[in-house]
C-alpha cells in the first residue's frame, strides 16, 4: 500500500506522452484521457505531430506528441506536462521543453542504446546530466525487457510483443495517478473485440507496467486529481473535426435538407471528410472532387439542387475557393465553407496551428463580396458553431465561413452528446407556395431578413436561372445598370448585416468593475479563459469574451466595448481580429497580445502579456 | 396535353422570352433552337431539367431557356453540374460549355467529370476561338492560328476534344455542327438517352473572329465529301449518292470508291457504336475532313456504371444495413460512451 503521504492532491494534471509516430502514443494518451472522463473528469487533449508520415525511427523529426490535460477546469492541455513519457531518447530530448521543472519523467531505458543516442544527437552517452535533468525526478523503467519478461511464452512474435510497448508505458501512468488497471481493460476490450490474443497480451503487459510502478517506484508522489462535476448525461469523446462533421449531420436532420459535402484531401481539415465520407449510413453523400475548386463547385451545385451543401478545407484551399465562393455569395445559395486554419502562407506549417485566415475569410474575393464568418472555441464547440454555419446558411441564403483550426480540430474533449430537444428546429428559406404564386422572382427578398427564397429544381413552376452576373433588383434578369449594381450590393450587405437579429449579444465574464478588458476569437478560448481566470484569481480585475460571432458582429459589441478604458486582443496572428475590432471602434486603442509559432497560446504567455500592458 | 400519362411538350415549353444576345449568325442561335427541339423530343419537364453552363459566349445559354439553369464561373460548369446531378440524379442535366471554358480553363473538371461518369450531357460549342474576350486562341485552335494574342501564328498543337474525352476513358462521344440542324438533334437526344457523361461536340461558326473556320467540311458543296455520318449498325459510307465508304488498311483506316480498285460494298465497315473496345471509335473520331472525312453522329455509346447513381446505391445501402434513427442512434451504437449523471 501506498504510504498516504506521498499522495497529492491536485485540480488538474498534464500528462504528455512522446514517442516515434509508430509508438502507439496517441492511443495511450487517448485511453488514459478516456477512462478519466468516465468518472467526471474535464479532459483537454493536443496531438503534436510532424508532417512527415513516417520519419527514420528515433530520429528527433520523427517524434510525435499527444498532450492530454485530466481534472477540475481544464479548457486547455496546458501549458506544460507534470509528466512526460519518453519512449526513446530523441523523444525525451525534444519534449523536454514541454515538462514543468517538478515534473516527472517516465522513460524506457532500455531504448536510451548508443545507436539511439546518436540518431537523436546526443553530445554523450548521459543524457540525464546533458539535459540537466533531476535523476530523482526520472523513472527509468526497462520497458523492452519487461516487455519481453512478460510475453515470453505468448507465442507472439517480436514485432507484434513490441507494439504493446504503449500499454506498459500506460500502465506505468495509470499507478501514478491511482486510476484502476480494469478500466483501462474495459477499453481495450472493446478495441481487440476480435483478436483475443492481442488482448491477453496487452492486458498482461497493462498490470506489468502498473506492478512495476507499485513495487519499485513508491517513493515517487502519487496523484490523486480531483474530479469535476459535469452537467449529467451520455457522454463520448470527440475531436473538434468529428464534431464539425456531426454538428452538420445533426443541422440535416433538424432541418429536412441532405447533408452533400464535396472536398478535397488537405491537411489538418482531411477528418471531416473522412467522417462525413462514413456517415453514409445516416445518408450522407460525401463526395472527394479532383481539386478544391471542384469541392467548393460541387457543393455550390448541390445548394442549387436543395441540398445543405458543404466544403471542408484549410487555408490553402480557401484561397482557391474564392472564385466559387463569390459565385454563391452573388447566386444567394447557402453553402457552409470550414477552414481548419494552419500555419500560413502558402504550404507553411502544415500541421501546426494559426488563425491567421481571418482576413482571408472575410475579404478574400473579388468585388463587394460580404458573407457571414463564425469561429468555434473549442473542439466541442465545433459541434455547435457547425450547426449554427449550416443554419445561418440555410436561413439567410448566404455563405458561411466557419473557421476552426488545427489545435481544436486534432484536439479532443468529453463532450455531451445532445438530448433530441436541445437543439432546435432550422427553417431553411425555401420558396412558399403563395410567395410562387404571387409572381415570385428569382430575388425576391423576405423583407425582414432581406433573404431571397430557395426555389429547388423538381419545383413545378419555379424554373428560374441563376449566376454570377448581376441582375435587376425588380425582375431578376441580368442588368449592368449602375444604380441597381449598387442598391444590390447594399442589399447583400444588408441581408449579412441582419444575421445578427438572430445570434447571442456579448456577455463578458468576470465583468465586475473591470476597466479592462481581454478579447479572443476562435480555438484560443481556453489558454485566454485559464488567463482571465489566472488574472482576476491574483487580483487583476480583467474581463473577458471569447467571439464566435466574427461578421456580423454581436449587436452590442460596440455598446459593450466603448465602456471599457483598456481593450486588449490575444491572437494567434499579428493582429488581424484587432484591426477587424478596430474598423468598427475608430478612435478607440486596440491593445495587442499576438504569437505566430505555429502552436497554441501558453496561459503563462497571455497572463503575462496582460499585466504588461497594463502596467505601460 | 397529356400522352400515355406524360405530358407531350413543345419546343416552346424550354425557351423563355429573352432575346438571345449572341450576334447575328452567330452558329449559338442555331444550336439554342436545336436544344429546344431535342429537349422537347427527349421529353423531360423544363422543371426536371437543369442547364449548367460556365463562362463564354455559349455559356450564356441558360438565360434563354425555360428550365432550371445557372450561368456560373469560367471552366466550373463541369464541377458544379457534378454537384447538381448527384445531389439529385432525377434531374437531368445539361452541361454548355465552349472549347475555352471546358477545355482549357475548365480541363481538369472536364477529364475528370467524363472518368467518373457522372450523367451529364456536357455540350461543347467549339469554334476554335475566344469570342466574348473578342479573339484570342483557344486550346482547339490549330497551329499557326493568328488571333489578337498569337499575331504571327500560334506555335502549339490543339487538343482534339474527342481525343480527350477517349483518354479520359470517355464512354459516349458524339459531334455534329450548327448547321446540321438534324445531326445536332439527333446527337443531343441520343446524349440525352445515355447513362453516364455524354460528351457533343459542336462544330460552331465565330462570324465574328473565326468566320469560315469550319468551311472546308460544314459549307454545304464540301459536306458530302469531307463529312461522314456514322450510324451504329449501319455501313460507313459517304460521299455523293453515298458512293464512298471507309475500310481498313493496316492498323488505319482508308476512304474508297465502292466499285473502284476492288473494293466492293462487303468491305465497307460497319459502325459499332456499343463496341466496349474505343480502338476503331477513335480512329474515326480522330479523322479531320481533310485526307478522310470529318466523322459526324454518335462515335461510341458504351454503357458503363454511372456516377451519380453508384453514389445514391451505396449511401442507400449502407443506410439501409445499419439502419440508425439518426445521429444520436449511431454515436451510442458506434461510440465508446459513459454516462454521468
Amino acid at each position: 500500500m501506498l504510504q498516504e503521504t506521498n499522495v497529492k492532491t491536485i485540480d488538474k494534471v498534464v500528462v504528455r506522452f512522446a514517442g516515434d509516430s509508430g509508438d502507439g502514443m496517441q492511443l495511450a494518451g487517448n485511453i488514459f484521457s478516456n477512462i478519466s472522463a468516465e468518472i467526471g473528469d474535464e479532459i483537454s487533449t493536443f496531438p503534436d505531430y510532424p508532417a512527415e508520415i513516417r520519419a527514420p525511427q528515433g530520429s528527433l523529426s520523427g517524434v510525435s506528441g499527444y498532450q492530454v490535460s485530466v481534472g477540475k477546469g481544464v479548457h486547455t492541455p496546458g501549458d506544460e506536462a507534470d509528466v512526460l513519457v519518453a519512449m526513446n531518447p530523441a523523444a525525451l530530448k525534444t519534449n523536454l521543453r514541454y515538462l514543468k521543472k517538478d515534473g516527472v519523467v517516465i522513460c524506457d531505458v532500455d531504448s536510451f542504446t548508443p545507436a539511439n543516442l546518436r540518431k537523436a544527437e546526443y553530445a554523450t552517452d548521459d543524457p540525464v546530466s546533458e539535459l540537466g535533468m533531476d535523476p530523482a525526478r526520472v523513472l527509468s523503467v526497462p520497458m523492452t525487457t519487461l516487455l519481453k519478461n512478460t510475453l515470453d511464452d505468448s507465442g507472439l512474435d517480436q514485432k507484434a510483443i513490441m507494439k504493446s510497448k504503449n500499454m506498459l508505458a500506460l500502465g506505468v501512468v495509470c499507478w501514478l495517478f491511482e486510476r484502476p488497471v480494469e478500466s483501462v481493460l474495459r477499453k481495450l476490450q472493446n478495441k481487440f473485440a476480435r483478436k483475443p490474443a492481442v488482448y491477453e497480451a496487452n492486458a498482461k503487459v497493462l498490470r506489468a507496467g502498473w506492478d512495476y510502478g507499485h513495487n519499485t517506484h513508491s517513493s515517487v508522489p502519487v496523484w490523486r486529481i480531483e474530479t469535476a462535476a459535469s452537467r449529467p448525461g451520455t457522454y463520448t469523446d470527440v475531436t473538434g473535426n468529428t464534431a464539425t462533421a456531426w454538428g452538420l449531420i445533426l443541422a440535416s436532420e433538424k432541418s429536412g435538407r441532405p447533408l452533400f459535402l464535396g472536398s478535397y484531401p488537405i491537411t489538418p481539415a482531411t477528418d471531416i471528410l473522412h467522417e462525413l465520407a462514413k456517415r453514409k449510413d445516416l445518408g450522407v453523400k460525401a463526395v472527394q472532387m479532383e481539386d478544391e475548386i471542384a469541392g467548393v463547385c460541387s457543393a455550390i451545385g448541390a445548394s442549387y439542387a436543395g441540398h445543405l451543401a458543404v466544403t471542408s478545407t484549410s487555408g490553402p484551399g480557401l484561397a482557391l475557393k474564392s472564385e466559387g465562393i463569390g459565385l454563391a455569395v452573388m447566386a444567394e445559395l447557402p453553402l457552409v465553407v470550414i477552414d481548419v486554419q494552419r500555419g500560413g502562407p502558402s504550404t507553411g506549417l502544415p500541421t501546426k496551428t494559426e488563425q491567421t485566415d481571418l482576413m482571408q475569410a472575410l475579404y478574400g474575393r473579388n468585388g463587394e463580396s460580404p458573407l457571414c464568418v463564425l469561429s468555434a472555441v473549442s473542439p466541442t464547440d465545433c459541434f455547435h458553431m457547425a450547426f449554427e454555419a449550416a443554419r445561418i446558411a440555410m436561413e439567410h441564403m448566404t455563405p458561411v465561413i466557419l473557421l476552426t483550426d488545427a489545435y481544436i480540430a486534432n484536439g479532443s474533449s468529453a463532450w455531451r452528446i445532445p438530448e433530441p430537444g436541445d437543439y432546435p428546429e432550422i427553417h431553411p428559406h425555401i420558396l412558399p407556395q403563395n410567395v410562387l404564386e404571387a409572381g415570385w422572382k428569382p430575388f425576391d427578398r423576405d423583407e425582414a431578413s432581406m433573404a431571397r427564397y430557395w426555389a429547388i429544381p423538381g419545383t413545378e413552376r419555379a424554373m428560374h436561372r441563376v449566376g454570377g452576373l448581376e441582375k435587376d433588383y425588380h425582375t431578376s434578369v441580368i442588368s449592368t445598370d449602375g444604380a441597381n449594381h449598387e442598391r444590390m450590393v447594399a442589399a447583400r450587405r444588408e441581408k449579412v448585416a441582419r444575421i445578427a437579429d438572430g445570434i447571442p449579444e456579448m456577455t463578458p465574464m468576470f465583468d465586475d468593475g473591470a476597466d479592462t478588458i481581454l478579447l479572443g476569437w476562435g480555438g484560443t478560448y481556453g489558454h485566454l479563459l485559464t488567463a482571465a481566470t489566472e488574472l482576476n484569481a491574483s487580483g487583476c480585475k480583467v474581463a473577458f469574451w471569447q467571439f464566435r460571432y466574427i461578421n456580423p458582429l454581436p449587436r452590442n459589441t460596440v455598446e459593450v466595448l466603448s465602456r471599457y478604458r483598456r481593450i486588449i486582443v490575444a491572437e494567434l496572428n499579428t493582429g488581424m481580429f484587432a484591426d477587424y475590432l478596430q474598423s468598427h471602434l475608430p478612435g478607440k486603442e486596440i491593445l495587442r497580445i499576438n504569437k505566430v509559432e505555429g502552436q497554441p497560446f501558453l496561459v503563462k504567455e497571455v497572463v503575462e502579456g496582460v499585466n504588461r500592458l497594463i502596467e505601460e | 396535353m397529356e400522352n400515355n400519362g406524360t405530358k407531350a411538350y413543345t419546343a416552346s415549353d424550354y425557351k423563355n422570352s429573352q432575346n438571345a444576345r449572341w450576334c447575328p449568325g452567330c452558329g449559338d442561335h442555331a444550336i439554342l433552337n436545336v436544344l429546344h427541339k431535342a429537349m422537347a423530343a427527349i421529353g423531360v419537364a423544363p422543371h426536371d431539367t437543369a442547364v449548367i453552363s460556365g463562362i463564354g459566349c455559349s455559356s450564356r445559354l441558360p438565360y434563354y431557356m425555360n428550365t432550371y439553369g445557372m450561368h456560373t464561373i469560367h471552366g466550373r460548369a463541369a464541377a458544379i453540374a457534378t454537384g447538381v446531378k448527384t445531389a439529385n440524379p432525377a434531374l437531368t442535366v445539361w452541361q454548355i460549355s465552349g472549347d475555352g471554358d471546358g477545355l482549357a480553363i475548365g480541363g481538369n473538371h472536364f477529364i475528370h467529370a467524363v472518368r467518373r461518369n457522372v450523367d451529364i450531357n456536357i455540350l461543347i460549342l467549339n469554334n476554335k476561338i475566344y469570342g466574348l474576350t473578342k479573339g484570342q486562341y483557344s486550346p482547339t485552335s490549330d497551329r499557326g492560328t493568328v488571333s489578337k494574342s498569337s499575331p504571327y501564328g500560334t506555335v502549339e498543337d490543339p487538343f482534339i476534344p474527342a481525343e480527350l474525352c477517349f483518354g479520359a476513358r470517355g464512354n459516349f462521344f458524339a459531334r455534329s455542327f450548327d448547321m446540321a440542324l438534324d445531326t445536332t438533334r439527333e446527337v443531343m437526344e441520343a446524349a440525352a438517352r445515355h447513362a453516364g457523361t455524354s460528351v457533343v461536340e459542336i462544330l460552331q461558326n465565330c462570324v465574328i473572329f473565326n468566320d469560315g473556320i469550319h468551311s472546308y467540311f460544314a459549307d454545304k458543296e464540301n459536306r458530302a465529301e469531307h463529312t461522314i455520318l456514322l450510324r451504329h449498325g449501319e455501313k460507313m459510307l459517304f460521299g455523293k449518292d453515298n458512293s464512298r465508304g471507309l475500310v481498313q488498311e493496316g492498323f488505319g483506316l482508308k476512304a474508297v470508291t465502292v466499285g473502284e480498285d476492288g473494293y466492293t460494298l462487303d468491305d465497307v465497315l460497319v459502325h459499332d457504336a456499343h463496341a466496349r473496345d474505343n480502338f476503331l471509335q477513335q480512329q474515326l473520331a480522330m479523322m479531320d475532313g481533310h485526307e478522310l472525312p470529318l466523322a459526324l453522329g454518335v462515335i461510341r455509346d458504351y454503357d458503363a456504371p454511372v456516377y451519380d447513381r453508384e453514389v445514391a446505391r451505396q449511401t442507400e445501402e449502407v443506410k439501409s444495413k445499419k439502419g440508425y434513427s439518426g445521429l444520436r442512434d449511431m454515436i451510442m451504437k458506434t461510440h465508446e460512451t459513459w454516462e454521468i449523471g
